[in-house]
C-alpha cells in the first residue's frame, strides 16, 4: 500500500504516529464533522485544531441515523445534513484540510453513505482528494472484505474499531484485517464526553498489543488535558471528538468556536506530552 | 406443544450462517454488540434443541397467551372482496392483544437463560412495547421501552398500559420521533449496558440471528393457519396477506406456506398518502438497497445513503426499513408487495367493524385493504387468509378523529352514516 501508486496517504498517517511514537509521546487524534457549521467553517475548524497541534484528524461524513453518536454529535450531523451537506463537500473537506497542512486526514462515517455511493467511487475519490483512510464503525471485520479490497487499492487506511468486550481471538482477527492504527473504544457506550476514562481502556489496549504491531489509539469519552496524559500513558494515540464539537455548539459565533478548539487542540496536544 | 411451532425445517432454509437471505440480511453493528450478538445466537442454537426450552414455550403459548388463535371466517366483510371467501387470522385475540407476545415470551426466555436481568425495547404502535412489558412483568425483569415521542402521542394508551405494567417509557425526542429512532436510541442503550441488558428486538428486522429468530417464534402463526384452513376449507388458500412494516407478523404468517407454491404471500405496505406525494413507509416498493439497523435490505434513502423520513398513518407501520427475508422474498418472486394508502386501510379498518363486529389495529387494516383487491383479482372461487395481526382498541383516538366520531355534529354522523350506506351498496 504504497503512497507513490496511488493518492491515498496511508503512509503519511503510519508516518506521522511513528514519529509521535519516536518523540515518546502520544499522537492527538480529533475528530469535526464536516458541514458543521458549515462546510466552510468545517474545513476553518479543522485547520485550527491541527493548528493547536493535533496530529490527525478524523471528518466525520454525517449520517441521518448515528447510532453509536451521543446528543453532542448527534447534533452537529443535524446542523451538517439541514444545511445540505454532500459527500463532495466531505471530499472537499478532506482535500483542502490535508492541502493546506500536509497532514493525515481520515473520515469517520456509517456503512450505508458509502454502499450507497459505491465503494469504488469512494475510495478512488477519497485518495484523489488526499484522504489517509476511513474508520467504519457498523461495519464489522466479517463484513469488510469488499471495502478493503478497494481501500488498499487507493492507499488508504482501514482502521478498526475494538471494544472492552470483543474477546482476543475476536482481536487478532480485527487488527490483522486493520490498517493505519487501532481505534480502541475506551468504554462501552456511544461517543461523548466523559468524567472519567475507565480502566477498561487500559487492559484492552494491553490485549490489543499482544496481536498486532499496529499503533493502538484510544477514543470515547476523553475531553481534557488531564484525560490526554492518563490515556497517554499507555496508548499510541488519543482520539477527542464530542469536546471539539461541543466548544463549537457553545461557541456564540464560529469565530469563536474556532479560537477555542484551537486552544483545546493546544491543551491537549500538551497532555499527550506529559504522559501521567 | 412440540417444537415444530417456532422451529422451522431446517431443510433448504435462509439465512445461512452469516446471516444472508440471498443478498440480504449479515451482521452491520458496532464492534461493541459483536460479543453480545454472538450470544444471543449461541442461546438461541442451544434453545432450539433444548426440549425444556420447548415445553416452557410451550406451555406458555397456550396457558399464557391463549394459542392456538382463532381462524375466524368473515363473510359479510367478503362480500366486498369479489365473493372471495375470506378467513382471518386472529392474532388480536392474543393475550397483550396482537402477534408480538409470540417473539417477546420466546425471547425473555432467551434473556432469563442468559442470565440478564434488564430488557429493553423500540415500540412504534406500542404494541411490542406492551407486549415486552408484560414478558417482563411476568419473568421479573427490568424495562425500558423506546418510543418515538410522536408515537407516544398517537399511541398514548399503550403508553399508560406499558407503564401500569412497570416499565419505563422513554419518548425519543431525535429525528422523525418515530419507531426508526426508537431503535437507534435502543442501540445507544443497548451498548452502554450489554453487559446485563438484552434488547429485545420487535421485528424480523436488525442483525443476524434477529431477523431468523423472531421469524421462528412467529412461524406459529402459519402453521396453525395453514392446519385450521386445511380443516375448514378443505385445501390450502389462494392467498395469504399481511400488512408490513418491519415484515413480523406477515414473515410468521407467510413462512410455512413458503414450500406451497399455489399460495401467493402478499404483504402490504403503508402508502400513506400515496407513494406520488413520497410521504409513505412502502420500503419495498419505493425503497432501494441498503443497511439500516444492522442489517441490509431495502431501505427508504436518498441518493448519498442518507434515510428519508418516513410517514404513514399506522404508527406500527412508519418505519423506513423492512426485514432482510421480505426483501429476498420480493427480490426472489415468491412474494408480492403492494401499496396501501391510509384512506383505504381507514375505510377497511370500518367495514370490518361494521360488517363483524371486530375493529382491527390501522396496521392490520392495510392487510384487509390489501385482501379487498386481491379478493376482487380472484372472483367467487378465491380463498384468502389475512393476518389480523393486532386489535384497533389503541387507535380509537386516531380513528375517531378521521372520522369525526368525537363530534355530536348531526351532519357528521349523517355524513358517516351514508357512507356506510355506499359500502352497503356496492356489495349488492
Amino acid at each position: 500500500m504504497s503512497a507513490e501508486v496511488t493518492g491515498g496517504q496511508a503512509q503519511l498517517l503510519a508516518d506521522t504516529l511513528a514519529a509521535a511514537k519516536a518523540e515518546d509521546r502520544a499522537a492527538l487524534i480529533a475528530y469535526l464533522p464536516a458541514g458543521f457549521p458549515t462546510v466552510d467553517g468545517g474545513i476553518a475548524a479543522i485547520k485550527a485544531v491541527f493548528d493547536g497541534g493535533a496530529d490527525v484528524v478524523e471528518v466525520g461524513l454525517p449520517h441521518s441515523d448515528p447510532v453509536l453518536d451521543g446528543p453532542v454529535i448527534q447534533t452537529a450531523d443535524d446542523i451538517a445534513l439541514r444545511g445540505g451537506v454532500r459527500i463532495a463537500d466531505v471530499l472537499r473537506t478532506v482535500r483542502e484540510a490535508h492541502a493546506a497542512t500536509g497532514r493525515p486526514v481520515l473520515v469517520m462515517t456509517y456503512w450505508n453513505p458509502l454502499d450507497r455511493y459505491g465503494v469504488e467511487r469512494f475510495t478512488t475519490e477519497l485518495a484523489e482528494a488526499g484522504g489517509a483512510g476511513c474508520i467504519l464503525p457498523d461495519l464489522p471485520v466479517q463484513e469488510s472484505a469488499l471495502w478493503r479490497e478497494h481501500a488498499e487499492k487507493q492507499g488508504l487506511a482501514t482502521v478498526f474499531v475494538v471494544a472492552p468486550s470483543s474477546k482476543d481471538e475476536r482481536l487478532a482477527e480485527i487488527t490483522a484485517a486493520g490498517s493505519g492504527f487501532v481505534y480502541a473504544a475506551s468504554l462501552m457506550g456511544v461517543t461523548g464526553t466523559r468524567e472519567s476514562v475507565g480502566t477498561q481502556a487500559q487492559e484492552l489496549v494491553r490485549r490489543t498489543r499482544a496481536t498486532t504491531e499496529l499503533p493502538v489509539c484510544v477514543g470515547l469519552g476523553v475531553s481534557n488535558p488531564a484525560q490526554a496524559a492518563e490515556v497517554a500513558g499507555f496508548a499510541d494515540g488519543v482520539i477527542v471528538g464530542s469536546a471539539f464539537v461541543k466548544r463549537m455548539l457553545d461557541a456564540p459565533d464560529e469565530q469563536t468556536g474556532l479560537e477555542a478548539v484551537r486552544t483545546l487542540a493546544g491543551e491537549l496536544a500538551e497532555g499527550v506530552r506529559r504522559r501521567a | 406443544m412440540p417444537s415444530e411451532f417456532f422451529v422451522p425445517d431446517p431443510e433448504g432454509q435462509v439465512p445461512d450462517a452469516a446471516g444472508y437471505f440471498g443478498a440480504f440480511g449479515g451482521t452491520f453493528i458496532p464492534e461493541a454488540l459483536v460479543a453480545a450478538v454472538d450470544e444471543v445466537a449461541a442461546e438461541y442454537e442451544k434453545a432450539k434443541t433444548d426440549p425444556e426450552f420447548a415445553r416452557e414455550l410451550g406451555d406458555l403459548l397456550v396457558h399464557y397467551t391463549g394459542r392456538p388463535s382463532a381462524l375466524t371466517e368473515v363473510p359479510r366483510f367478503a362480500e366486498h372482496a369479489g365473493g372471495a371467501r375470506v378467513f382471518l387470522k386472529r392474532e388480536d385475540l392474543n393475550h397483550t392483544g396482537s402477534h408480538k407476545i409470540n417473539n417477546v415470551l420466546g425471547q425473555a426466555l432467551l434473556t432469563r437463560r442468559m442470565g440478564k436481568t434488564r430488557v429493553i425495547a423500540e415500540t412504534g404502535a406500542g404494541q411490542h412495547g406492551v407486549a415486552t412489558a408484560t414478558a417482563c412483568a411476568l419473568f421479573g425483569l427490568d424495562c425500558t421501552i423506546y418510543m418515538g415521542e410522536i408515537d407516544t402521542e398517537r399511541q398514548a394508551l399503550n403508553v399508560a398500559r406499558m407503564r401500569m405494567l412497570g416499565a419505563e417509557v422513554v419518548a425519543v425526542k431525535s429525528g422523525s420521533r418515530t419507531l426508526k429512532d426508537a431503535i437507534n436510541e435502543a442501540f445507544r442503550d443497548w451498548v452502554a449496558n450489554v453487559d446485563h441488558t438484552h434488547y429485545l428486538f420487535g421485528t424480523v428486522a436488525g442483525p443476524h440471528p434477529f431477523p431468523a429468530m423472531v421469524r421462528d417464534f412467529h412461524r406459529v402463526i402459519g402453521v396453525e393457519a395453514r392446519r385450521q384452513i386445511l380443516e375448514r376449507a378443505g385445501r390450502l388458500p389462494d392467498a395469504a396477506v399481511a400488512c408490513v412494516g418491519g415484515g413480523s407478523n406477515a414473515i410468521g404468517l407467510f413462512h410455512a406456506f413458503i414450500p406451497d407454491s399455489s399460495v401467493r404471500l402478499i404483504g402490504c405496505e403503508p402508502a400513506g398518502h400515496g407513494i406520488e406525494t413520497g410521504e409513505h413507509a412502502a420500503t419495498l416498493t419505493a425503497g432501494e438497497p441498503g443497511i439500516l439497523h444492522g442489517s441490509r435490505s431495502y431501505v427508504l434513502q436518498d441518493d448519498e445513503g442518507q434515510i428519508t423520513e418516513p410517514y404513514s398513518i399506522s404508527a406500527g407501520l412508519d418505519y423506513p426499513g423492512i426485514g432482510p427475508e421480505h426483501a429476498y422474498l420480493k427480490d426472489s418472486g415468491r412474494g408480492e408487495y403492494r401499496a396501501v394508502t391510509d384512506d383505504a386501510a381507514m375505510q377497511a379498518l370500518r367495514l370490518l367493524s361494521r360488517t363483524e363486529g371486530i375493529i382491527p389495529a390501522i396496521e392490520s387494516a392495510h392487510a384487509l385493504a390489501g385482501a379487498l383487491e386481491v379478493g376482487k383479482e380472484l372472483g367467487r372461487d378465491g380463498l384468502i387468509i389475512v393476518n389480523l395481526s393486532g386489535r384497533g382498541d389503541k387507535d380509537m383516538d386516531t380513528a375517531a378523529r378521521y372520522f369525526g366520531l368525537y363530534e355530536t355534529d348531526a351532519s357528521v354522523a349523517a355524513d358517516a352514516d351514508s357512507e356506510t350506506a355506499e359500502i352497503e351498496g356496492d356489495a349488492q
